[in-house]
């Protein structure tokens, strides 16, 4: 069966993955400084470049979303228990026999198999947000007060929640590297796809349905 | 010329006339060189007396030129001979000096309900107590004769108007004089000390200056630096990097610059000390007038270009970063005073001094042992200035260590800040049968005085006899803190505390562990839980990998 190259991610959603990929590296870096587990750059040129990279983020997301919503490409996410357990005892079993394939069969318009739909929609809808939320309320600590928020919560609480999802930052990083950037087959092929944005995918339908940055571009019938 | 100061021109001196004819020279001069931007002269010299860094000559200070007063032509024979010439004219200056706590030596504190302060009345760990030892410690009282407890305050020439108002440098009190200085030419410790010239000092008065107010406060505990810390000697003529305020080459500041005063009250007080100033800079009209803390210049968010130290200031006192070490001027200030070991004689049998390499004494058999430092880091604690003594009758708990002052305020009271303390340690006698703190009698050419027998049961009997606890007839030693704030000796920005000095693990700020900061606090169990997590991933991946790896390899070579 002949292959055919189609376009999984688009120029923005590359930009966007490696431009937030690397934000979050340097967030991590600064950020498990801050918590003392090294000394690099001492506390306040961590802490500073920790805000800052913050807020570059917090640009990049707002970005991110907006984009996700116009185009639609946020239903790739959604969760799916359909085929659920296939790819799970692939990864689990499968995966070391060279001659088994992923049995899950991507498409333009469902690009996420459905574990990734379950760790990237965790990424998404839990562990950025409580990074955020507590991280701006970490920022803005001396406004509390302003914000009512006084008495009801505590710089401690808001850190050990901060640091908490951190560490949950730290092993999905750790997670997504190896399963992105050394499971396929050959080892680099998801790599290559994010980096070139084009992937050979078995034929079908949906993977006419337009470049993903044009998705409402139908195929002519 | 009784009732009128004011004098005709022809009866100026020679010496008034000549400053007039320089001070009109000046005026020629500065009219000439700037006369084509008046307006810009005109707000250089504004500038000028704001900043304190105008070299631009201008008329003097006074209006008057004491130095033409018949009242002070003299001779004088005593101190309060030129106060009662003073008083011709500043008629109400007594009146407002009886007023002062520099006077009284006494202070009620509102906010705690203590009466009974001051310095006539608390004990502290360096010679412990002024009661029965007044004529060595009112040496630093601005009156005249203070020489026991039957020291009336309410005698308008017993208040000493040049110890605070010399300009010659020439005025100064006497160790043992109970507050004059010498009439005739006299030694202490064997070096001479000439009598003073009082019309000429009486003559120059002016504005106190650095050196005025340095005469006492410098030298608090009985020597150069060694009570507070961040005041001696060093502090008369300081440069920029010892305090960026009193530099002299700069802002040259005067102590009452800031310690503003109306009506002889100086501002600015150990005993109720303004912990958080957060009416900011002084409006006039809207404010408490008095500069004598940092917000009343400065404000509550002096950072322009840094917004995050801006967000301390709620939580840190300025001084906490500001001055970063205490002693930097040169002079060791006293840190430990362990009066346990006095009394000791060389074999002799005589009372003696040993003297560090630095000159600095480490055991007098007068005063005990004694430990200096220079460039001291300050500890740091909560306050909200609040501060309790342990007052004289007070019982206290002998078994650990006394506070002769608690410094009130924790993170979660919303008034206090961090500051910088000195923090004076010592042991000193107590009553060890009525559990109160001792006050010995040291002073005095009687028997009972210890710097004259030796004798602790005698000092301390005579030094309480007046006490509403007397001696009970045991006494040991206790370990005492006393805790003195740290303001001065602002250091320049450049070497202010920085972030990481408090932000990391056993940084200067190691002792205050109730609050939660970042940096220096974690939570062990979620370190723990995290990296074991990212840990265990990690193991996970690796294995997986390694496990695809090796079937990858044994697949080639059953194929092969």
């Amino acid at each position: 069966m002949t292959k055919e190259r189609v376009m999984v991610f688009s120029r923005f959603e590359r930009f966007w993955h490696w431009f937030q990929a690397v934000l979050i590296v340097a967030l991590m870096i600064t950020g498990f400084e801050v918590n003392g587990a090294y000394e690099w750059l001492g506390y306040e040129a961590a802490a500073q470049w920790h805000r800052w990279t913050a807020w570059v983020l917090i640009w990049l997301w707002v970005f991110a979303i907006f984009w996700h919503l116009i185009t639609g490409e946020w239903k790739q996410y959604v969760p799916t228990p359909r085929g659920m357990i296939d790819v799970i005892r692939y990864y689990t079993v499968g995966i070391f026999d060279p001659g088994v394939s992923h049995p899950y069969k991507k498409t333009r318009l469902a690009k996420h198999n459905p574990v990734q739909r379950v760790a990237y929609s965790t990424f998404n809808i839990l562990i950025t947000p409580i990074i955020w939320i507590t991280g701006l309320l970490y920022m803005f600590y001396n406004d509390w007060g302003a914000l009512g928020l006084d008495g009801l919560i505590t710089l401690s609480g808001v850190a050990l929640v901060h640091t908490a999802a951190a560490f949950a930052m730290l092993v999905f990083f750790i997670g997504h590297v190896y399963m992105a950037g050394f499971t396929a087959k050959p080892f680099y092929g998801y790599l290559k796809a994010m980096l070139t944005g084009y992937e050979e995918l078995e034929p079908h339908p949906d993977n006419s349905a337009g470049r993903p940055d044009r998705p409402n571009a139908r195929p002519a019938p | 010329m009784n009732g009128t100061v004011r004098l005709p021109p022809g009866t100026l001196t020679s010496r008034a006339a000549r400053a007039l004819i320089c001070c009109i020279l000046a005026a020629v001069l500065v009219w000439a060189t700037t006369a084509p931007a008046p307006a810009q002269a005109g707000s250089a010299a504004a500038q000028g007396a704001i900043t304190g860094t105008s070299r631009i000559e201008v008329a003097p200070d006074s209006t008057a030129d004491h130095t033409t007063f018949e009242e002070l032509q003299g001779p004088f024979d005593s101190g309060p001979a030129v106060t009662a010439a003073c008083l011709e004219c500043h008629v109400n200056a007594a009146d407002q000096l009886h007023r002062t706590t520099h006077w009284t030596w006494a202070f009620d504190n509102a906010l705690t309900g203590q009466t009974d302060l001051g310095k006539r009345n608390v004990v502290n760990n360096f010679c412990v107590a002024t009661a029965t030892n007044w004529p060595r410690c009112t040496s630093c009282h601005i009156g005249y004769g203070w020489k026991d407890d039957g020291f009336d305050l309410t005698q308008d020439t017993a208040v000493d108007c040049l110890v605070c108002h010399d300009t010659t440098g020439t005025y100064k009190k006497f160790p043992t004089g109970a507050g004059h200085p010498a009439y005739e030419d006299t030694t202490w410790q064997g070096k001479p000390w000439p009598a003073v010239d009082l019309a000429r000092v009486a003559q120059a008065v002016g504005r106190t200056s650095r050196e005025t107010c340095g005469a006492c406060h410098f030298y608090g505990g009985g020597g150069d630096g060694v009570k507070h810390g961040d005041l001696d000697s060093s502090m008369a003529d300081p440069d920029f990097s010892l305090d960026v305020h009193m530099d002299r080459d700069g802002l040259d500041f005067r102590c009452s610059t800031c310690h503003t005063t109306g009506s002889h009250q100086v501002t600015g007080s150990r005993y109720t000390t303004t912990a958080v100033d957060r009416i900011g800079i002084d409006v006039p009209g809207h404010t408490d007038d008095t500069r004598a803390t940092c917000e009343s210049c400065h404000g509550m968010a002096a950072h322009d270009d840094h917004p995050k130290l801006n967000e301390h200031t709620d939580r840190v006192a300025c001084t906490t970063c500001h001055v970063p070490a205490f002693a930097r001027g040169g002079p060791k200030t006293k840190m430990w005073w362990d009066w346990s070991t006095a009394g000791q004689f060389n074999d002799a049998g005589k009372p003696y001094v040993v003297k560090g390499e630095d000159g600095y004494p480490l055991y007098v058999s007068k005063k005990g042992t004694f430990e200096w430092a220079a460039d001291v880091t300050p500890e740091y604690r909560w306050f909200n200035g609040i501060v309790r003594y342990t007052q004289r009758g007070e019982t206290i708990d002998p078994s650990g260590v006394v506070p002769i002052n608690a410094i009130e305020g924790s993170a979660a009271d919303p008034d206090a800040r961090i500051w910088p303390f000195k923090i004076m340690r010592g042991r000193q006698p107590y009553d060890s049968g009525h559990n109160v703190l001792a006050l010995p009698h040291l002073f005095g050419k009687d028997e009972a005085a210890f710097w004259k027998s030796f004798d602790w049961d005698k000092a301390l009997r005579g030094g309480m006899q007046a006490e509403t606890v007397s001696f009970s007839g045991s006494y040991g030693f206790v370990e005492t803190e006393y805790a003195w704030p740290i303001l001065h000796m602002v250091a320049p920005k450049e070497d202010a505390v920085g972030c990481n000095e408090c932000h990391t693990v056993g940084g200067r700020l190691a002792g205050l562990t109730d609050f939660y900061m970042p940096g220096r606090d974690t939570f062990p169990w979620l370190t723990a839980v995290g990296w074991g997590a990212a840990g265990l991933t990690l193991l996970g991946v690796l294995g997986h990998g390694l496990a695809r790896l090796i079937a990858a390899a044994r697949k080639r070579r059953t194929a092969a």
